[in-house]
């Protein structure tokens, strides 16, 4: 089976190690998976920005990259709430407005395909480890995927998951909203870092690395140590049976 | 780049809420609990979307028919002897509520729980003309205590702490003794305002719904103190905007346990008032005349936009306040208007312009938990998303709303153009990333990267980016 | 000033060429509940208490005997009643030495506004009652007036069991209010007059009564 990967700019730059743990896992599952060098970012931050024609031409892009019939993964909740929901509406009303139905129709999110269309099964090779979990606003509301991304979770038997006493509450990051409005962004992810301690997790996972690269930017001007990880890098050093 | 005024009013605001540890103590705990009686409520999630969708397609068939069902409306009140009258603009609404009061030679209205009052000012504008309007639900008589303003919309003195409020008490009430006892607090106030009751000239009153199938005006409370406004004095003028018009009276009991529900997590109010007609012929009390003030105030302008008309199925139950991690954090004043929150974002700059209050808009990271709990389903991300656009929709503007293309400066609008191009030019993007890897670390504290630091460590660029890794690792680049 | 107001806020609504283009999503059909009369009483008294009330189910016989034994214990300087009304008959030809006075609502609120202000209890009938929210319907009219559940401290309604409905839109539909035109004022109400303005505590008796009871009659 042939898939897509779309990386996401975000991994692109900061996370590549989380991008390519996506992959190989897809890969173990027997998947052909596809990596398009022209790809570059969903066109999230124009569109969230006031600046819709700037995100449609990036858009089209994507659009015409990702041109064949395959699945298309995404290892962002995020980024693939855009693809599969935001597009048509971006381009609605547009004469593409029916391929980009189609394009939207084959995106998912990398738990979601790894559980939905592959059935994966883990087995837990690491040590017991004591972790929490991020919900990122897109891949809990729009995507709706974090039943899968935790019933992941739950196949590896030594990882104990620590919830988050607000764990439906944002982190703050919101793409420009970090920078638009860093006074409330900053206020949000400090009660985020606190809410992280309390849990006394050794780990905090999610499967979106925008949410990530806000928690442990501020874990790290704390000078906490807790990294953050992406579930698909967490899940391969498990099942890898490194440590 | 200069910044618009409304941004910097609200940077200062911002700035000022989240400084106050108190304010947010007091918030915080509050929303928390409003949020968990909330859920307990609608725990049968599958039934709540169920009642939802009913809540939505009720608001829906009711905007969809929107000229016609005020008009009905007028005509029923008015077989039924309540007096209508239509107001433009809160000035002409204030306007017409004044004109009632000096026809009675009213000097003394009181008040129950009205945001459309407050939309209108009225208070102060009825204080200037030597009118006292005494608000009486409690939440309402504590700020106006303090000469303040909601910052809730259902709890309007939620900011305020029961020590803030037994020194208010102590402080502003003749005779009134230092107590942080809240049964005691409310013995205060009850005492206070039981006079004013008795020997008010005029009660003034919001409006929750109008059955426009019977003329019936619907009011949701728990105190008592809106049955006092709307039946003692010998005159009630009722408030609502436009849009509080519902087709028939079988869309009452969906949508009021909505609002209550969602509100403060109640199966139903203490009292439920349905109005239908002043005091008829025998009858020995309820006031001799009912007024009803339909204010538009921009709403039909809101409604010309099929996208824009969503923000009217509002029923200002708060519930997207309570869950919106923005408002949990600054409380209502920071907003700077009368409706805050998530609900004060979409319906504000289009009822004052985007150039009054477009920063609302942006005031949000579109987590989406006001769409998810709210009762009537208003896509609240479209809406905000939206008036985004607009504000830098300078010439072409697609929803037409006022102040469009208020916040566009070139450098902005270029640097999203670069970005596209940036994002769509496969070569310059390579050299743009292998640019940040080698160079990220040492990039200037300046600008976005500058708001990004103050408390976060700066962004870890990779040595190498997932393209690099993706090429070297021989994945198939579909060529 | 406002002459034109009608007219212009009309015409601006009505020039919206838009009609079609805003959905209105089909309405879900939800199945009200379906107690029996039993379990609607029983549900009524569960969801009254929650909110403060005080309920008694009684026997149409005793409840008198009830009723006076409660108003023995306390010391009202009055019983607001609607002579007018069949309760208020019973009251009469029931009332007793040692018991506080009835006090009949007859005037114009205009001429007794103070003592309506003042007594210390009311009595009225229902028109029904909403089991799953818990909530009684009063019908105020000329002989019952508005203001008898509102400011006495104390109000005593008086239901009959097989008024209770299971839900609001229930009784709108079976009491036929559409048909028969509705009248000056309807009320639900679900308990003694509350608050929770301050720091969410909730507390009861605020500008209404402060307590509520319920006599519901088998």
């Amino acid at each position: 089976m042939k898939a897509y990967y779309f990386g996401t700019c975000v991994i692109d730059a900061c996370f590549p190690q989380a991008g390519l743990a996506g992959i190989e896992l897809l890969q173990r599952g027997d998947v052909q998976v596809i990596f398009p060098q022209e790809q570059s970012c969903c066109g999230q931050p124009a569109y969230n920005s006031g600046f819709p024609d700037e995100a449609r031409k990036v858009a089209r892009h994507q659009i015409k990259t990702f041109a064949k019939d395959y699945p298309i993964v995404v290892p962002s909740g995020s980024c693939a709430g855009v693809l599969k929901h935001q597009y048509p509406r971006l381009f609605a009303g547009q004469p593409e407005e029916e391929e980009v139905r189609r394009f939207s129709s084959r995106i998912y999110e990398l738990s979601e395909f790894l559980i939905k269309v592959l059935n994966v099964r883990l087995e837990d090779r690491g040590e017991p480890i004591k972790v929490t979990w991020h919900s990122s606003c897109n891949a809990l509301r729009e995507m709706a995927i974090i039943p899968y991304a935790k019933a992941l979770l739950r196949q590896l038997e030594r990882v104990e998951l620590v919830e988050l006493q607000n764990e439906r509450e944002c982190c703050g990051f919101g793409g420009t909203f970090s920078v638009k409005q860093p006074a409330i962004s900053a206020a949000m992810v400090s009660d985020k870092v606190d809410d992280i301690v309390q849990t006394g997790a050794a780990r905090v996972l999610s499967t979106d690395c925008g949410c990530l690269l806000n928690i442990s930017g501020a874990l790290g001007y704390r000078d906490l140590k807790i990294p953050t990880q992406h579930l698909a890098e967490f899940i391969l050093e498990r099942t890898h049976g490194q440590n | 780049m200069a910044k618009t005024e409304d941004v910097a009013i609200f940077e200062r605001n911002v700035a000022k809420a989240l400084g106050d540890g108190q304010l947010r103590r007091n918030l915080r705990s509050a929303m928390a609990t409003m949020s968990q009686r909330r859920r307990t409520l609608f725990a049968d999630t599958e039934a709540f979307e169920q009642l939802r969708t009913l809540g939505q397609s009720i608001r829906r068939r009711a905007l969809s028919q929107l000229p016609e069902l005020l008009e009905q409306l007028e005509q029923r009140c008015t077989a039924n002897g309540i007096q209508v009258h239509w107001a433009e603009t809160a000035a002409e609404a204030n306007a017409i509520v004044l004109d009632i009061l000096r026809r009675h030679g009213a000097t003394r209205v009181i008040k129950g729980k009205s945001m459309v009052s407050e939309e209108m000012h009225l208070n102060h504008f009825l204080e200037e003309q030597g009118i006292e309007a005494l608000e009486t639900d409690l939440g309402e008589y504590i700020i106006q205590l303090d000469g303040e303003t909601p910052s809730h919309i259902i709890v309007p003195a939620i900011h305020k702490n029961k020590d803030q409020i037994a020194h208010l008490f102590h402080e502003r009430i003749p005779d009134a003794p230092y107590t942080e006892v809240v049964e005691e607090l409310n013995a205060i106030a009850r005492g206070e305002l039981r006079e004013k009751f008795r020997t008010g000239d005029v009660g003034v009153s919001g409006v929750n719904f109008a059955v426009a199938e019977t003329g019936t005006l619907c009011l949701v409370e728990n105190e008592g103190n809106g049955r006092m406004c709307t039946t003692a004095p010998p005159v009630h003028i009722a408030l609502m905007g436009l849009e509080k018009v519902v087709e028939k009276l079988q869309d009452v009991p969906p949508l009021l346990r909505l609002l209550t529900g969602s509100a403060t997590g109640q199966p139903i109010t203490t009292y439920f008032n349905m109005i239908t007609s002043p005091r008829r012929s025998g009858e020995l009390d309820g006031p001799h005349e009912v007024h009803l003030v339909i204010l538009d105030n921009g709403r039909s302008g809101i409604y010309a936009d099929p996208e824009r008309r969503t923000t009217l199925q509002c029923i200002r139950c708060g519930a997207c306040l309570n869950h919106c991690p923005i408002y949990t954090r600054l409380g209502g004043h920071a907003y700077g208007h009368v409706y805050p929150g998530p609900i004060g974002s979409i319906l504000t700059p289009q009822l004052k312009g985007l150039d009054e209050a477009g920063v609302m808009a942006t005031a949000s990271t579109f987590c989406g938990a006001c769409e998810e709990v709210c009762p009537v389903k208003i896509p609240f991300t479209e809406i905000l998303r939206m008036l985004r656009n607009e504000a830098y929709a300078r010439d072409e503007s697609e929803h037409e709303v006022q102040g469009h293309g208020y916040r566009y400066t070139t450098v902005e609008a270029l640097s999203w153009k670069s970005w596209a191009l940036y994002n769509t030019s496969p070569a310059l993007a390579r050299i743009g990333a292998q640019m940040l890897s080698k160079f990220g670390q040492h990039l200037p504290m300046i600008g976005p990267l500058k708001e990004w630091t103050r408390v976060r460590t700066p962004p870890p660029f990779a040595p190498k980016t997932l393209h690099e890794l993706a090429q070297q690792r021989g994945l198939d680049d579909d060529r | 000033m406002t002459a034109n107001a009608r007219e212009n806020i009309l015409s601006r609504l009505r020039a919206i060429p838009t009609h079609g283009r805003y959905t209105v999503p089909e309405a879900p059909v939800i199945a009200g509940l379906a107690l029996s009369r039993e379990e609607r009483i029983d549900r009524l008294r569960r969801m009254l208490e929650v909110m403060h009330a005080e309920v008694q189910v009684v026997a149409a016989r005793e409840w008198l005997g009830e009723l006076k034994t409660l108003l023995r214990t306390r010391a009202l300087n009055g019983l607001l009643y609607a002579p007018a009304t069949p309760l208020g008959a019973v009251l009469e030809a029931a009332w007793e030495e040692g018991l506080p006075p009835l006090v009949p609502y007859v005037e114009p609120v205009e001429q007794c506004r103070e003592s309506l202000f003042t007594i210390d209890a009311g009595i009225t009938s229902t028109r029904g009652a909403i089991a799953e929210t818990g909530a009684l319907i009063l019908w105020p009219s000329v002989a019952e007036p508005r203001l008898m559940s509102l400011t006495p401290g104390l109000h005593i309604a008086v239901l009959e069991a097989e008024a209770i409905f299971n839900t609001f839109a229930e009784a709108i539909d079976r009491q036929g209010w559409l048909e028969q035109g509705m009248p000056t004022n309807v009320l639900l109400i679900s308990g003694p007059s509350k608050t929770a303005d301050i720091e969410l505590t909730l507390t009861f008796g605020v500008h209404g009564p402060k307590e509520l009871v319920v006599f519901i009659l088998q």
